[in-house]
């Protein structure tokens, strides 16, 4: 088809794995470049992402996309077997609204308690717990957000489908539970055991030793949250 | 409520602006209802139950919340007048971007210019005209961020004019002086009627920033 399509991303990064999670959904091929983002930033990812400098970018046919919800929805512009967007007007609307919800206050606010200071974290895990609930809400029983399949706030969603749990076992800290919420805690494992899914994110093993190593950077002073 | 369109806004608001100019481009008639964000009515409650804020538009009795979710829901249903995004995928994905730029940039670095004094304020100054400047690169020698045309990522920074005077007076220096060419397409904008008649009078902006700093407890 002389189609050139690369990502340039993490292999731990939940904004990555949504580029990644959309093109492999549609059996898009492309070449993945990974980029060190805990060193220096290379010469062409500051040539694709001069503004943000930041991971993912998405280049097709040598153009660069970035803004990891901006790919979604060029990818499902361009390639549009397997929709991720609703087509209705209204059902895109809600999907668009809830990824930057998500964007916006959970992903913050579940990261937050992991790396705040020990007299600020029965708040932050209040918080965290807020933005839990209300995701809970907007899943409103469902199997997946986007309803029997896979969609754009599922795949936005990733970090607390696949990472936060990581993260709560590693340090011990529980913010999403079964007993908390049911049906959030489901459509994790729902989530993770997608037959697509499970096949694109960072095998176990790595995450939880990555987790390892960042929060020990952390309680060093080596990086900030 | 059911049929028809209703914009439950608060009149300095840029975001509320966007929602404005996006329904008078595309000549929808609708209901305007003024929220009072000190005591907030039950309706933007039910309306809006996630971030309890304005601008929300209904539509056939169905919230809609987030400005720019609200201008590509409304370039989507009224899809044959005034074509806001682009056609081309491309095109789109760089409208979006920057839209999403001016969301994450231009209400806290324009914020932070009227709430800090001193070395902070300087900071917040040069930020906010780093960010104009971005701006300006992008606009290039088009007549619009559209292009030839009136577009999104217009629809979402134009608002913020008429919020420059209030930073001007709080920042005590001139965004024409450091940004000719984006004052140049603002006013331009103003040419056209959905802007001049969306956007508020930048006097009253700046009348109701001064009560928004007494009530801040800022000087």
């Amino acid at each position: 088809m002389g189609e050139e399509v690369k990502v340039f991303g993490f292999w731990s990064s939940p904004y990555t794995l949504r580029a990644v999670l959309a093109l492999r959904l549609k059996g898009v091929p492309y070449e993945y470049v990974e980029e060190n983002v805990l060193g220096n930033k290379s010469p062409l990812l500051l040539k694709y992402n001069p503004i943000h400098k930041k991971v993912p970018v998405l280049l097709h046919n040598g153009k660069p996309i970035v803004e990891s919800l901006v790919i979604l929805e060029y990818i499902d512009e361009i390639w549009k077997s397997k929709p991720i967007l609703p087509k209705h007007p209204y059902d895109k609307a809600m999907a668009r609204f809830w990824a930057k919800f998500f964007d916006d206050k959970c992903m913050p606010a579940v990261w937050k308690p992991f790396w705040c200071p020990e007299d600020e974290r029965e708040k932050a895990v209040e918080e965290a717990c807020q933005c839990l609930k209300t995701l809970e809400t907007a899943l409103n029983g469902k199997r997946f957000f986007g309803g029997e399949e896979i969609g754009l706030v599922d795949i936005a969603a990733n970090f607390v489908g696949f990472f936060l749990r990581t993260m709560q076992e590693v340090t011990g800290l529980e913010l999403l539970s079964a007993e908390k919420f049911p049906h959030l805690f489901k459509w994790t494992d729902e989530f993770v055991n997608h037959s697509v899914v499970k096949e694109n994110l960072p095998p176990r093993d790595k995450q939880l030793e990555f987790n390892r190593v960042i929060i020990a950077k952390y309680e060093a002073g080596e990086i900030k949250a | 409520m059911e049929g028809g369109v209703v914009l439950l806004d608060f009149w300095p608001s840029m975001f509320g602006m966007r929602v404005r100019i996006a329904l008078a481009e595309k000549e929808i008639k609708y209901e305007y209802i003024e929220q009072d964000l000190r005591n907030k009515s039950d309706l933007l409650l039910q309306m809006n139950p996630v971030h309890k804020k304005i601008p929300v538009l209904v539509h056939n009795g169905k919230p809609i919340c987030e400005s720019l979710v609200q201008v590509q829901y409304i370039d989507e249903v009224w899809k044959n007048q005034a074509p806001l995004l682009p056609a081309d995928p491309y095109k789109r994905a760089t409208a979006r971007f920057w839209a999403d730029f001016v969301d994450k940039k231009m209400y806290d670095s324009g914020s932070r210019v009227w709430k800090t004094k001193g070395e902070e304020q300087e900071a917040a100054k040069k930020e906010f005209i780093g960010n104009l400047k971005l701006l300006e690169g992008e606009l290039g020698d088009n007549l619009y961020f559209g292009g030839d045309g009136f577009g999104y990522v217009d629809v979402a920074l134009v608002p913020f004019y008429c919020w420059f005077y209030a930073y001007e007076q709080c920042g005590n220096f001139s965004i024409e002086a450091e940004c000719p060419k984006l004052i140049a397409w603002a006013k331009r904008c103003m040419q056209k009627e959905s802007v001049a008649k969306s956007l508020a009078d930048p006097e009253k902006v700046y009348g109701f920033l001064l009560q928004l700093k007494k009530a801040y407890g800022i000087e």
